[in-house]
């Protein structure tokens, strides 16, 4: 059965041959970078089971990693993008191949949704192909080397150029490829902390309860700030909602549930939008876009948020109360 | 209770807003935070280590990379901008609002890892974004002018998703919602919880394609300033 690990594994490796590159080329600093990161890889669910069983020194070594990483990270300026070959090179491949290259390209999106969709059906054996924990992961995986092939075959490359294309631009993007696991990892850090619980005992602190306004203000509010802190809509909820939607709200001022849960979470998403730390959505992007400025698609976004947010409240109000 | 791993959080704000290294911040504020929190170093070590490692799939969209690279190299970006240009009547506004529709409507079926940052928006919407909007102008877009419009295409790309996946009834915002109701005595239709996210679902499609239709004006009337500058 193919695992979310194995996927883990081909990145290691995709990582392992950058740092070599990077070694050979005297650039010893990015070549450690890559290569804790290639560690990381390689060895995490070792990692997690050994601290799980008492073995923590595994772990404290990653933590140590991770610091050496920000360290690393800061000795470099951000980096700047650097386009693949010439542009006469470029423009000859568009005349030559056309359209061909966006079959390739869609191979990834189009493969990802066949293997989604008949994961359930595809056995190897008397098992499933696909791990069913991790389907769309998995099949994101798949879908990529399946593209991988495709391009091999429409361009007619050499398969190790598209290694050395891969590494080239993971050396452009550099450091900042690190920043969305990384942020995402400072979430788990103030769940363990309890910064979380922190929020919405002060939010609890503050609501007047007796007015429906205030209280739908005060849930919406506090969905927001709670996801901005936290950079997940999904950790927001079951807070926010158990300290502020259910007592008052459902509750003492009998809303609708459903409405309540289904409007709530929505206006969570609003508050994705506004912030770093949900970074999947908002600093990949910027990084994959090669934006100089890492919060270009907040800025693109936040009066999007910020209006829907106002929308949201108000059918709050209007719908939530039979 | 214990509010000083707060302090957590204005390391990151003061770091970001500061314009330090993002990674150092993020990586320092988790330190902050734990040692804020009354954690031992060895405890605060390996809970770095754990969660980074319990967090990999925030790299996933690296495996894009030699696909992207490789085909980029013979020329993705230049093809895509040619397709553009080809298409006279389409404009950035009728791409994004287009691209806003179906992502919105893929999610709304469950379909969420078909388009996505690394997948849609890199290869290929970001690249007709900034050839729709060439064609639309007479004078060259300047530099900022590109990079709002593939910030704008990366936001695109989010609300569409955001404000879909709720319609979908299998997908975890709906289970969760569902389940912690559950949990507290209250039996919901997940089918309620999922009609009830079309009133967002619309106006979100409404506010944001207002917007791109007002980023296009606004890049139309800077062109048209250009022009009337010139001898």
């Amino acid at each position: 059965m193919l695992r979310l690990e194995y996927i883990y594994w081909l990145i290691s490796a995709f990582l392992a041959v950058t740092a070599m590159i990077n070694l050979r080329e005297r650039r010893y600093g990015m070549s450690l970078f890559w290569a804790i990161l290639a560690a990381a890889f390689l060895f995490g669910r070792q990692v997690i089971q050994l601290a799980e069983q008492g073995q923590r020194l595994p772990a404290q070594l990653m933590g140590v990693g991770v610091i050496l990483l920000g360290v690393i990270a800061s000795m470099r300026p951000h980096p700047a993008p650097v386009e693949s070959g010439t542009r006469a090179e470029r423009e000859l491949g568009a005349t030559r191949l056309g359209g061909r290259l966006f079959a390739a390209a869609l191979v990834i999106p189009i493969a990802t949704l066949v293997l989604v969709l008949s994961a359930p059906y595809l056995k190897l054996g008397s098992q499933l192909l696909i791990d069913p924990k991790h389907p769309s992961l998995i099949a994101l995986g798949l879908a990529c080397l399946l593209a991988l092939v495709a391009a091999w075959v429409i361009t007619g490359a050499r398969p190790a150029q598209s290694l050395t294309e891969g590494r080239r631009l993971l050396d452009t993007l550099g450091w900042a490829v690190l920043l969305p696991m990384v942020l995402s990892t400072l979430g788990g850090v103030f769940t363990a902390t309890g910064v979380g619980d922190s929020v919405s005992v002060l939010l609890g602190s503050v609501i007047a309860t007796d007015s429906r306004v205030a209280c739908v203000i005060a849930y919406g509010l506090g969905m927001v700030l709670f996801t901005v802190v936290m950079g997940n809509a999904f950790a927001a909820f079951p807070v926010i909602t158990a300290g502020i939607g259910l007592p008052f709200l459902v509750i003492q001022h009998g809303a609708d549930p459903a409405i309540v849960g289904a409007m709530g979470m929505l206006t969570g998403y609003c508050g994705t939008l506004l912030t770093p730390m949900a970074a999947n959505f908002n600093i990949v992007p910027a990084v994959l876009l090669e934006l100089p400025d890492q919060y270009a698609v907040i800025r693109a976004q936040w009066p999007t948020a910020i209006a829907l947010m106002a929308c949201n409240f108000l059918l709050m109000y209007w719908l939530v109360f039979r | 209770m214990n509010h000083w791993p707060l302090i957590g959080v204005g390391v990151v704000m003061l770091g970001f807003v500061l314009r330090l290294n993002p990674v150092l911040v993020v990586v320092s504020a988790g330190l902050v935070s734990g040692l804020a929190a009354g954690m031992s170093i060895p405890d605060l070590l390996e809970l770095l280590g754990t969660s980074f490692v319990s967090n990999r799939t925030l790299f996933l969209f690296v495996l894009t990379l030699p696909v992207i690279g490789l085909l980029e190299h013979y020329g993705l970006r230049e093809q895509a901008q040619r397709f553009i240009g080809r298409i006279r009547s389409l404009d950035l506004a009728r791409l994004l609002i287009s691209y806003l529709g179906i992502r919105q409507i893929l999610s709304m079926f469950g379909l969420l890892h078909v388009a996505g940052h690394a997948q849609t928006v890199r290869p290929l919407v970001a690249p007709m974004s900034e050839a729709a909007a060439a064609n639309m102008r007479n004078a060259p877009l300047t530099e900022t002018e590109r990079q709002q419009i593939r910030a704008m295409a990366a936001a695109t790309d989010n609300v569409g998703l955001f404000f879909g996946e709720d319609v979908f009834i299998a997908f975890g915002a709906v289970l969760l919602i569902h389940g912690f109701f559950q949990q507290n005595g209250i039996e919901l239709d997940p089918l309620q919880i999922a009609i009830w996210a079309l009133p967002t679902a619309i106006a979100a499609f409404v506010i944001h394609a207002m917007r791109i239709a007002r980023m296009q004006s606004r890049l139309k009337a800077a062109d048209q300033e250009q022009q009337d500058a010139a001898p």
